[in-house]
């Protein structure tokens, strides 16, 4: 264990801290009856759009298009997850092939 | 009521299927890293226990294997987290007068189990707050199965699993591809997209995240009227009371 399990059980507790207030917070402040505001309402419509956006930009920030091999295995992982998804709509297959896909194009085909 | 209970959990079970297959898969990847990074399954089993959160488990196995602080895990939880802070909004009233079992349900919310609420309708003569809870508990059992059974054959089978993190990116992949097939405006996804590249050019990748979300908050706030003339007015949230069972249609996004 690279850390020691009291500093590990402090960094995990406070991941659920922060995760849990997180998760809390709009039900905190909207308690009851009180009236959302219109704005509000606006950025809990549309964020998740947005959001999930920027997390598969999160994902792929370590990917490198200036060195070989240019990010090849990413571009044909996520291509494929996409590709898969749309036709056949089902989360095994679009995870599963594409994942195998690019453990296989790391290990195998770009090494 | 045995009957009743038995009805609730066929349809839980059902309900939950899609995410059986990818909460054990993905749950099994960050097993398998958690293992490779010195923590064996009981550490897998905590982690999926307490934290319970798919992205953010994987970001952890970065936390637990290089010592940042608890001010920067705080900030970098916070970064990857604030987003279900926004998904609470759309279950306000989905969750109204469930009682105890509400903070569970509220603990549980992760992106899968906050699509299903959204979109499941409750079967005729079976307790609402029953159904959901059933299908936040079976979410999460997935979930931890997953990552013990992915730090155990870590630790008996010794393979290379250089790349599995990608599972992750994938799950977000198909998240993405099914909000964009329903989606009314492409614009908050777009916009999305662009101020993360933004940001991740001018910030780099260690920090990019905290000024890409609140960049894509204030371009979407200032976009609101265009944005909202794409998407329609909100659905109407259902008058009265919520404990008649009734569910309200469309009440998500």
């Amino acid at each position: 264990m690279p850390l020691s399990p009291l500093q590990a059980v402090a960094v995990i507790a406070t991941v659920v801290a922060v995760t849990v207030c997180c998760r809390a917070l709009p039900f905190l402040v909207f308690r009851d009856d009180r009236p959302v505001s219109g704005l509000v309402v606006y950025l809990g419509r549309i964020l998740p759009f947005a959001i999930i956006s920027i997390l598969v930009i999160y994902c792929l920030r370590n990917t490198s298009f200036t060195a070989a091999p240019f990010g090849a295995p990413e571009i044909i992982a996520v291509a494929l997850a996409a590709a898969i998804h749309v036709w056949k709509r089902n989360n095994l297959l679009s995870i599963g092939i594409s994942t195998v896909v690019y453990m296989f194009l790391l290990q195998v085909v770009f090494v | 009521m045995a009957k009743d209970t038995s009805k609730t959990l066929r349809a839980a079970l059902t309900a939950t299927a899609p995410v059986f297959f990818g909460y054990i898969f993905v749950g099994m990847a960050f097993g398998l890293l958690l293992q490779k990074a010195g923590y064996n399954a009981l550490w897998a089993f905590g982690c999926s226990l307490t934290v319970y959160a798919g992205s953010m488990q994987f970001v952890l196995v970065e936390l637990l294997t290089s010592w940042v602080g608890l001010a920067q895990t705080a900030v970098v939880t916070l970064a990857v987290q604030a987003r279900h802070a926004f998904y609470g909004l759309s279950l306000i009233d989905k969750f109204k007068g469930l009682g105890k079992k509400k903070p569970y349900l509220i603990f549980a919310l992760t992106d899968e189990t906050y699509s299903l609420l959204c979109s499941v309708k409750t079967p005729e003569g079976c307790d609402r707050g029953k159904f959901y809870l059933l299908i936040s508990a079976l979410n999460q059992s997935y979930w931890i199965v997953g990552g013990v059974l992915g730090a155990t054959i870590g630790e008996l089978v010794p393979f290379n699993s250089t790349g599995i993190d990608f599972a992750m990116t994938a799950l977000f992949i198909v998240i993405f591809v099914e909000q964009w097939l329903t989606a009314k405006s492409h614009i908050p996804a777009l916009v999305g997209i662009a101020c993360a590249a933004v940001c991740l050019l001018l910030f780099g990748t260690d920090g990019f995240l905290p000024p890409a979300l609140l960049l894509t908050v204030a371009v979407l706030v200032a976009g609101r009227r265009t944005i909202e003339r794409k998407i329609g007015p909100p659905a109407e949230e259902p008058a009265g009371d919520a404990s008649d069972g009734k569910e309200a249609p469309g009440s998500c996004r």
